[in-house]
């Protein structure tokens, strides 16, 4: 049995990584147009002018919006993974979200008021809807520019404001009433703003769901450098969470500088929180389930459990981006929506597990 | 009791210190000898849990704190971590850790940043883990074990880093009567290779088996001397209203409950 414990954590690492690598090329057929149409027409000889035309749009499917949004997907995941993995280290909860300091709300607020300022002719952007998308990449990226900044800026906000109200780091239950009355707060105000301005509602709701549908590659590119960042600096950082786990006295008398390590633990969980809400929106659950689906499996010290948590949670998303595009398609749901329903399965099946006659607790 | 100075472990100049606005320790001194076992007693709220934690440097306090003969506050972190160890009482632990990782985190005061452990914490974890009879279970989850288990585990931890002074709070709670007779054991053989084991000890007549004591009341240490002296143990059937008897039996000193009740004066009545 002892043996089996110790390389749980590389045989999980190492499926995931196998799952990554059959998701990706799997996201790239999946859609309005199946594989079947899109294969010839990728390999088409090009011969003619109708069939130069149609490998084309089939390359520009492929390597423009279906890659850069599976791989897009696969990195928001492991960002929100990670954060989940830090924020439950953090406040040494399991069921604390990545969510809590803020983000969530201060993005949403972010977002509500960038769309009220530009009108609502920006909603064709947000809403994510099949032939839409392709605005994003033809005449309204500065359009979206300004509402992932908007979203980033409104997470990073947030945050500070959670951490001024709670007068820096050191209390944890502190940090955590914090999170939820600017949560509150701030969400109160993005209702009134969408009051006053109903023409931003349907872009705000595809903000609110979730949706990697107009991840492009630049989105891409920042989340994957963000979470290489983040993950180092959480490798980094995983003793004090570690230490932290046998109560915060235990963890001083470790001789664990705990202020500024907690300082820079909580940046990293508003970057990698903050990028990941501006490139897909709120996208529930992914930051609470995957760390712990992690330890159902293996019992791993935070150092590892950062990286495992991250693979979890991209596989988690990449696989809920392609049921979201395959279960209805043509049509596709947010996938959002998804995650929300198939985490929220998990928890009260948590919560029943815990409480019952077999339960951990 | 050692007078020369170099011979005190730690040693507490007034220290006062408050839990939010409410004071619980008023002016404490206290020299604490060096390779000796002291066991801190007295009624509950008397403040022994924070006197520890403001020895151990883990709560803010007026007055000054010496460790090793040299002031707290000039320590360096990783410095006093190595020198001192702490252990909490009810202290939560995070049910997912490993047994082996607990133990290991009383290496991390060793351990340069981000270096994996040596075969030296290694070593001092597996030797920790086997004095608490804790080995077994090492791959097992935190969670998984009962809270005698879990006590025993989170004692290693204390003695995996291999401190000079050793400060513990209740360390033997949930273990039962062998566990306990093994910890007595154990922190005698510590003492004996010059360790300085300072414990807070709610069972009497455990405590009663260290070299020293300190009876606290109402935040404040009300005597401070050898187990066996009779001075202390007056002190001690005093500053628990006379509801314990000490008494020697094989050789081992023991406190008996008293079943006499007492009235308002003072003078022993029949019991009830």
């Amino acid at each position: 049995m002892s043996l089996s414990v110790a390389r749980r954590g590389r045989w999980l690492g190492w499926a995931l990584v196998a799952a990554s690598m059959l998701l990706v090329p799997l996201g790239t057929g999946v859609g309005s147009v199946g594989l079947e149409n899109l294969w010839p027409a990728l390999w088409g000889d090009g011969s003619d002018s109708a069939s130069r035309a149609a490998r084309d749009m089939a390359w520009q499917i492929v390597w423009d919006i279906r890659l850069p949004r599976t791989l897009g997907a696969w990195c928001a995941g492991a960002l929100l993974g990670l954060a989940g993995a830090v924020a439950q280290g953090l406040f040494r909860n399991p069921l604390a979200d990545p969510y809590l300091l803020g983000s969530a709300s201060g993005a949403s607020l972010g977002v509500a008021t960038a769309l009220a300022l530009m009108g609502g002719g920006a909603g064709m952007v947000g809403s994510a809807k099949g032939a839409a998308v392709t605005l994003v990449f033809s005449g309204h990226w500065l359009v979206r520019l300004g509402l992932t900044g908007a979203a980033f800026a409104g997470a990073v906000l947030a945050v500070l404001l959670t951490l001024a109200l709670a007068r820096g780091v050191q209390h944890t239950l502190r940090l955590l009433l914090a999170g939820v009355i600017v949560g509150v707060v701030l969400g109160a105000f993005t209702s009134l703003i969408l009051l006053l301005s109903p023409d931003s509602l349907q872009a705000m709701q595809a903000f609110l769901l979730g949706s990697t549908g107009f991840v492009g590659w630049t989105s891409c590119l920042l989340m994957a450098g963000v979470w290489g960042l983040c993950l180092v600096a959480a490798w980094a950082l995983s003793r004090v969470l570690d230490g932290l786990a046998l109560g915060e006295s235990t963890a001083h008398s470790l001789g664990l500088p705990l202020a500024p390590l907690r300082a820079a633990l909580v940046a990293v969980l508003a970057l990698a929180t903050g990028t990941a809400v501006a490139q897909t929106g709120l996208i529930a659950f992914v930051g609470l389930a995957a760390p712990h689906l992690v330890r159902a499996v293996a019992k791993v010290p935070h150092g590892r459990l950062m990286g495992l948590a991250s693979l979890m949670g991209a596989v988690l998303l990449a696989a809920a981006d392609l049921l979201a595009r395959g279960l209805i398609a043509p049509q596709e749901l947010p996938v959002g929506v998804l995650t929300a329903v198939l985490g929220g399965g998990y928890l009260l099946w948590l919560m029943h597990r815990r409480t019952g006659p077999g339960g951990l607790l | 009791m050692a007078n020369a100075p170099e011979k005190i472990a730690i040693g507490a100049d007034g220290i006062s210190a408050s839990i939010g606005k409410s004071p619980i320790l008023h002016g404490v001194t206290l020299q604490l000898p060096a390779g000796r076992w002291t066991s801190i007693v007295g009624p509950n709220g008397a403040g022994k849990s924070t006197l520890l934690r403001a020895l151990a440097g883990l709560m803010p306090c007026s007055g000054s704190v010496h460790l090793l003969g040299r002031p707290l506050a000039q320590w360096h972190r990783g410095e006093r971590a190595r020198a001192l160890s702490w252990l909490g009482q009810n202290e939560v632990a995070a049910d997912d850790l490993m047994v082996y990782d607990v133990a290991m985190l009383g290496r991390l005061p060793h351990q340069p940043w981000l270096s994996p452990p040596s075969g030296t914490d290694h070593a001092a974890v597996e030797q920790a883990l086997r004095a608490t009879q804790a080995w077994d279970w090492r791959h097992r989850a935190l969670g998984q074990l009962s809270g005698g288990e879990r006590q025993r585990v989170l004692l290693a931890r204390l003695l995996a880093v291999q401190a000079q002074v050793l400060l513990m709070d209740e360390p033997l709670a949930n273990l039962d009567p062998p566990h306990q007779a093994d910890w007595l054991l154990l922190v005698r053989a510590l003492v004996a290779q010059g360790t300085t084991v300072v414990s807070v000890l709610h069972e009497v007549s455990l405590a009663l088996q260290a070299d020293d004591m300190v009876v606290m009341a109402a935040g404040r240490v009300l005597h401070h001397g050898a187990c066996d002296a009779a001075a202390t143990q007056a002190a001690l059937e005093q500053v628990f209203d006379h509801r314990i008897h000490v008494r020697q039996l094989d050789g081992m000193w023991m406190a008996l409950p008293s079943l006499q009740r007492k009235n308002n004066q003072g003078t022993k009545d029949v019991p009830a």
